[in-house]
């Protein structure tokens, strides 16, 4: 479908369920991602930036979608952060990249998110994005974070 | 700016991670929009908020945030303060709106960015 790391190259890979609608807890992944990172020794700024992307990627995923996987690869050159999920997709990429706009739930707003920020913030902190989305189908994204 | 002067600065009373007070802060960022505190804050800030549920501890797990201070004397519930315990961040609560709050850490020197 894309790039993939090459695997001669993979250190590691962790895999990663996320649930639709559990806001309780939506950031587990994120937060295990982070702890892992750290282990790793990798430099304090990427972890920072590779765990607020998979935070965004979840809750994205927690908020919007009917579930899916969320995927860390690490090699010795990048960090790939993969999310798929089962749908319902994405009607306007361009415009959910735009800063503000949103299609969140209420309920989502009112936990503090749902204000339009996530991909953006996303592909702030990533090197490289690339999001593919059909209707009714699902979305693909992926930010590589180059080491 | 110490933990320990924004606790004084704020009347604020402490909830969690007492070992912490000493830590420096360099920022300061109040909000009730986690989306935006995601996307703007930078680490050793103190957050300030309204806002009282798990995923305002995730945000700051998440952006290294060394301290929270609820606003209008809001308490987090057990959970909250276990989760902030787990990740070594200071929770702070005031009874003085976001606003003043916010006016009076400025007033003692700290800034946004």
């Amino acid at each position: 479908m894309t790039e993939s790391a090459n695997n001669e190259d993979l250190v590691m890979v962790q895999t990663y369920e996320i649930e639709a609608g559990n806001f309780t807890l939506a950031g587990e992944a994120a937060s295990n991602i982070k702890k892992l990172l750290r282990q790793l020794g990798i430099d304090a700024k990427i972890v920072r930036k590779v765990s607020i992307a998979a935070y965004e990627a979840e809750l994205n995923m927690v908020i919007h979608s009917l579930g899916g996987i969320m995927r860390l690869e690490i090699t010795p050159k990048e960090i790939v952060l993969k999310a798929r999920d089962d749908g319902p997709g994405i009607e306007d990429i361009e415009l959910a990249m735009q800063e503000g706009y949103s299609t969140a739930t209420e309920l989502a707003r009112e936990l503090g998110f749902g204000a339009g920020m996530g991909l953006p913030n996303i592909k702030r902190c990533s090197d490289k994005l690339h999001l593919q989305s059909k209707l009714g189908q699902g979305t693909y994204l992926e930010a590589r974070f180059f080491l | 700016m110490k933990i320990r002067t924004i606790k004084e600065l704020l009347d604020a009373r402490l909830i969690a991670g007492e070992d912490f007070l000493d830590n420096e802060v360099l920022y300061a960022c109040g909000s009730d929009l986690m989306s935006d505190v995601l996307a703007f804050v930078k680490e050793q800030t103190v957050l300030l908020t309204g806002l009282n549920n798990p995923q305002v501890i995730r945000t700051a797990e998440m952006l290294d945030v060394s301290a929270i201070v609820f606003v209008r004397g809001k308490t987090p519930s057990p959970e909250i303060i276990q989760m902030a315990l787990e990740r070594d961040i200071v929770l702070l609560s005031t009874d003085h709106t976001l606003f003043e709050a916010c006016g009076k850490l400025y007033e003692g020197g700290l800034r946004g960015r």
